[in-house]
């Protein structure tokens, strides 16, 4: 394992890097589960629905320079669901801003990398986030900040479904929209369960497109899988195409993707994994980086 | 005293925005009751109003900082202490981002508008934040100098503007400095540390005291967080009496914050300020009066403190 990780981004051929972020993707499920066993702490549930989405930003899309975590005209990257913590560490120590040993401290005492993400501890998190329903106002502000200073940066805001139940978020859509900053994205992880259950009983939203399209964003047509490669690279297509700002893209996703007896439970946005679950899931994670690296 | 504390302070930032380039204001649909519509008509560009939306307004501003801009928001003192909470805490505070909060309509100042509009909890939320700079200003030119003295700190200040003419208070011994006391009279017998226009009230108390023989000295607390525990223990261990005066509930403020510095520090203390409770709607001046926070008053509570000895054992 891990061979294939320093030559994504050497890679010339885009099929290339996204076969290769792709089973990357699948090693990071396989270390983020053994880590939640290993703590017996943090949220796998929501951390594995936004794994392919977060990897291919990371490795295909951001312009970002891990040599220099602050420079000024760095693309922006918020998780507004900042409980998937260690899929943003997970991804920051593959892409290069810290030691990846430096994953096995997660939560811990004295670790740079504490439960929810902070920007003063950790290289390369831009926001510190926890309490839902921040980042998308932060992003605004920081849209706002490029093109004050006349910028070209990007800033990428991802949320869930859940974060979308906290009123701030649509104060900042509709903020947004009358501002109309130039390069804010909102990515959205619709996997369909929150902590409580099915979104569609604890708090229904209905369309998330339909919603923002009449908050008046430019919202991707169609549907984007959250977990296909292919379907992911082509929404970050749709937004180099010219139209209006901000721009939204909404991915179908599967909260506890990879481990079939999690997916779609609840139950696991956050319970710790005992020794029982862990032995049950890992050979369904590995076996699915196993078929990935095969195909490179 | 020409024109209120939040005229001042909306010509200040005016003002500031012709020489800082990195000043943003942002403000939550009450330009004109705030005075950042001075601002906003110099300079349309760093202006956002972002509608009645506190919270989302305060994490804007957040994410402004954090790309080197300089926020001022402004909204109604008590909605942004209550609307912008978590946004002050967890974004403001966690991250030490330099955001100013202007919370105008300080204290009883938006009388008229009744118990909804009182900003009697704002010192106290704002307080019990860690990273949070708390600034209670008692005069125009004390408002307008905690604004540029937070425009170079590294960190979240609250400042609290009042919505009226105050009385100007006589000449500082030096600039006004954040977490400094200004002390305007020396006393032997009782020590008032008053924040906001109770500083005004309190230099009336001392002058009234004088009169009847008791030495009162006057500390002006401008800075509630971080409190300057040198220069009130000092006060206090002279004096063995402390009367607090603020316009705010006496629950968590000022009188709090003194409390908790001087808890070494052997003394008899009381509080003028507003008790447990909700005011109503009504003229500024009989509302301060019915609710307790006077001149007055303060002469009132010292004069039971020097009645009762230093440190004797608890008040009669």
């Amino acid at each position: 394992m891990g061979k294939y990780v320093e030559s994504i981004l050497a890679a010339k051929d885009m099929d290339r890097r996204v076969a290769l972020s792709r089973a990357l993707s699948m090693r990071i499920r396989v270390e983020m589960l053994d880590i939640l066993h290993d703590k017996g702490t943090g949220h796998w549930g929501g951390a594995s629905s936004a794994c392919d989405l977060v990897t291919a930003l990371y490795f295909l899309r951001l312009n970002i320079d891990p040599a220099v975590p602050t420079k000024v005209d760095r693309d922006r990257f918020i998780l507004s669901k900042g409980h998937a913590s260690l899929l943003l560490y997970e991804v920051l120590a593959h892409r290069g801003y810290f030691e990846p040993a430096l994953v096995h401290s997660f939560r811990d005492i004295d670790s740079k990398l504490q439960g929810h993400p902070c920007m003063h501890k950790t290289p390369g998190v831009d926001m510190s986030t926890g309490a839902l329903g921040h980042g998308l106002s932060v992003g605004v502000g920081m849209a706002l900040a490029a093109r004050l200073s006349g910028r070209k940066y990007w800033t990428y805001v991802m949320v869930g479904e859940g974060c979308l139940d906290e009123g701030q978020s649509w104060e900042a859509i509709m903020s947004a929209a009358k501002y109309r900053p130039e390069r804010l994205v909102l990515l959205v992880d619709n996997n369909g369960v929150q902590l409580d259950g099915p979104s569609a009983e604890i708090m229904p939203l209905g369309s998330i497109s339909e919603k923002l399209i009449a908050f008046g964003w430019n919202v991707a047509p169609g549907c984007y899988d959250g977990h296909d490669f292919n379907s992911i690279v082509k929404s970050f297509e749709w937004l180099d195409v010219p139209g209006p700002w901000p721009k939204a893209i909404v991915y179908s996703t599967v909260k506890g993707k990879g481990v079939s007896f999690m997916e779609g439970k609840n139950k696991w946005h956050g319970s710790p994994i005992d020794d029982d679950t862990w032995n049950k899931a890992r050979p369904e994670l590995v076996a699915a980086l196993e078929d990935a690296e095969a195909t490179l | 005293m020409s024109v209120t504390m939040r005229d001042a302070i909306g010509k200040r930032l005016a003002s500031i925005g012709h020489r800082r380039a990195d000043l943003v204001v942002l403000d939550a649909d009450v330009s004109s009751s705030t005075k950042s519509n001075y601002f906003a008509a110099e300079f349309p560009e760093r202006f956002f109003n972002v509608g009645v939306a506190e919270a989302n307004m305060v994490d804007m501003a957040a994410g402004l900082a954090t790309c080197g801009f300089r926020p001022v928001v402004n909204a109604f003192a008590i909605f942004l202490a209550l609307k912008g909470t978590d946004q002050a805490r967890n974004v403001l505070c966690y991250n030490k981002l330099p955001v100013i909060l202007l919370g105008a309509y300080a204290g009883l100042s938006d009388s008229f508008d009744g118990a909804s509009h009182h900003a009697i909890a704002d010192v106290s939320i704002m307080r019990s934040l860690p990273n949070m700079t708390v600034i209670v200003p008692s005069d125009n030119a004390e408002a307008e100098a905690a604004l540029e003295a937070a425009l170079d700190r590294n960190g979240p200040v609250y400042i609290r503007v009042n919505r009226n003419q105050v009385a100007d208070l006589p000449a500082r011994e030096a600039p006004f400095k954040i977490g400094k006391i200004s002390k305007y009279r020396e006393g032997s017998d009782l020590t008032i540390a008053a924040s906001g226009i109770c500083v005004a009230m309190a230099l009336e108390a001392a002058d009234r005291l004088r009169k009847v023989g008791v030495s009162a000295e006057v500390l002006n607390v401008a800075t509630i967080k971080p409190i300057d525990i040198p220069s009130l223990s000092d006060s206090v261990r002279k004096t063995g009496r402390l009367v607090v005066a603020e316009e705010h509930t006496i629950v968590g403020g000022l009188a709090g914050a003194c409390a908790e510095a001087l808890a070494s520090v052997p003394h008899v203390m009381d509080v003028v300020g507003l008790r447990d409770t909700f005011a109503e709607s009504g003229p500024y001046d009989k509302l301060l009066e019915k609710y307790g926070i006077s001149a007055a008053e303060i002469e009132r509570k010292g004069l039971a403190l020097v009645k009762v000895g230093k440190s004797s054992g608890g008040l009669s």
